[in-house]
């Protein structure tokens, strides 16, 4: 009986703190790529041939973590499959937030264009499907800056 | 020392390839940060004491790519590449690698 009622704090608490948590992260992510995209990234291998640039490497990283509420939302879903929406939106916080810390590097460094960016994604947690999920997204590409 | 993920550099010739450059690094947190890590864990959210983590190792192993490709004599890494792997929960290795080449200075 106290263990139910433990995760059910557990839960709860993880529903409250995790989704209001989530909420302000993602209108700070919207506000924050406004103003970035007057430098965009690019997949893009070649960087524009017509002027010279100087070149720097920029990175950005995020460790971030799932809430209670999530992980136990997503374990019902295990059973049934299916989309695990839950984990949906915290990659892709994860994402967003590297890319732009990537370009705050960038644009420290006067950068208008950043080329070639590689994501990677990885599991911090292990392979131990009890614990919480937390993810590492590191972004990285080559700031130019126009000489 | 330029380092770059990018095959070549704009407007300067590579003259002479001098092959692979790599450094790796493995850290684990320390006891403490790893329990308010735990705690920060039900509720979600961002990590910080592990993002400061891995950047810091990160950094440590791109140093270790630089010492190597100074020894070789370049002066510049191109195509570099991150790759992350977990070990154990709470010890991560980062690996980067890159071509290690020499840069003639003149413009072209």
């Amino acid at each position: 009986m106290d263990q139910i009622l433990i995760v059910a704090v557990l839960v709860s608490l993880g529903y409250f703190f995790g989704r209001r948590a989530e909420k302000k992260h993602f209108i700070s992510l919207i506000e924050r790529e406004k103003v970035m995209n007057q430098l965009p990234a690019m997949a893009s291998r070649m960087p524009p041939q017509d002027n010279r640039y100087e070149q720097k490497l920029v990175s950005g990283n995020v460790v971030i973590a799932n809430d209670y509420f999530k992980t136990f939302v997503a374990g019902l879903r295990n059973l049934f499959g299916g989309k695990i929406s839950t984990y949906e939106t915290l990659l892709d916080r994860g994402r967003r937030e590297a890319v732009l810390r990537m370009k705050d590097q960038a644009q420290q460094f006067g950068a208008e264009l950043v080329f070639n960016v590689k994501y990677e994604t990885s599991s911090i947690s292990g392979q131990d499907s009890r614990k919480m999920p937390i993810i590492e997204v590191h972004a990285y590409g080559t700031a130019l800056k126009k000489l | 020392m330029l380092i770059s993920n990018l095959e070549f550099m704009t407007g300067r010739k590579v003259t002479k390839h001098l092959g692979l450059v790599q450094g790796s690094s493995v850290r684990a947190k320390h006891a403490g940060r790893d329990i308010m890590s735990g705690i920060k864990n039900m509720f979600g959210g961002e990590l910080t004491a592990y993002t400061e983590l891995l950047q810091e190792s990160r950094e440590e192993a791109t140093e270790r790519m630089i010492e190597q490709a100074r020894s070789v004599g370049a002066n510049a890494v191109l195509n570099v590449r991150f790759s992350t792997s977990s070990i154990t929960a709470g010890a991560a290795e980062i690996y980067v690698y890159g071509t290690a080449v020499i840069l003639d200075e003149s413009e072209t």
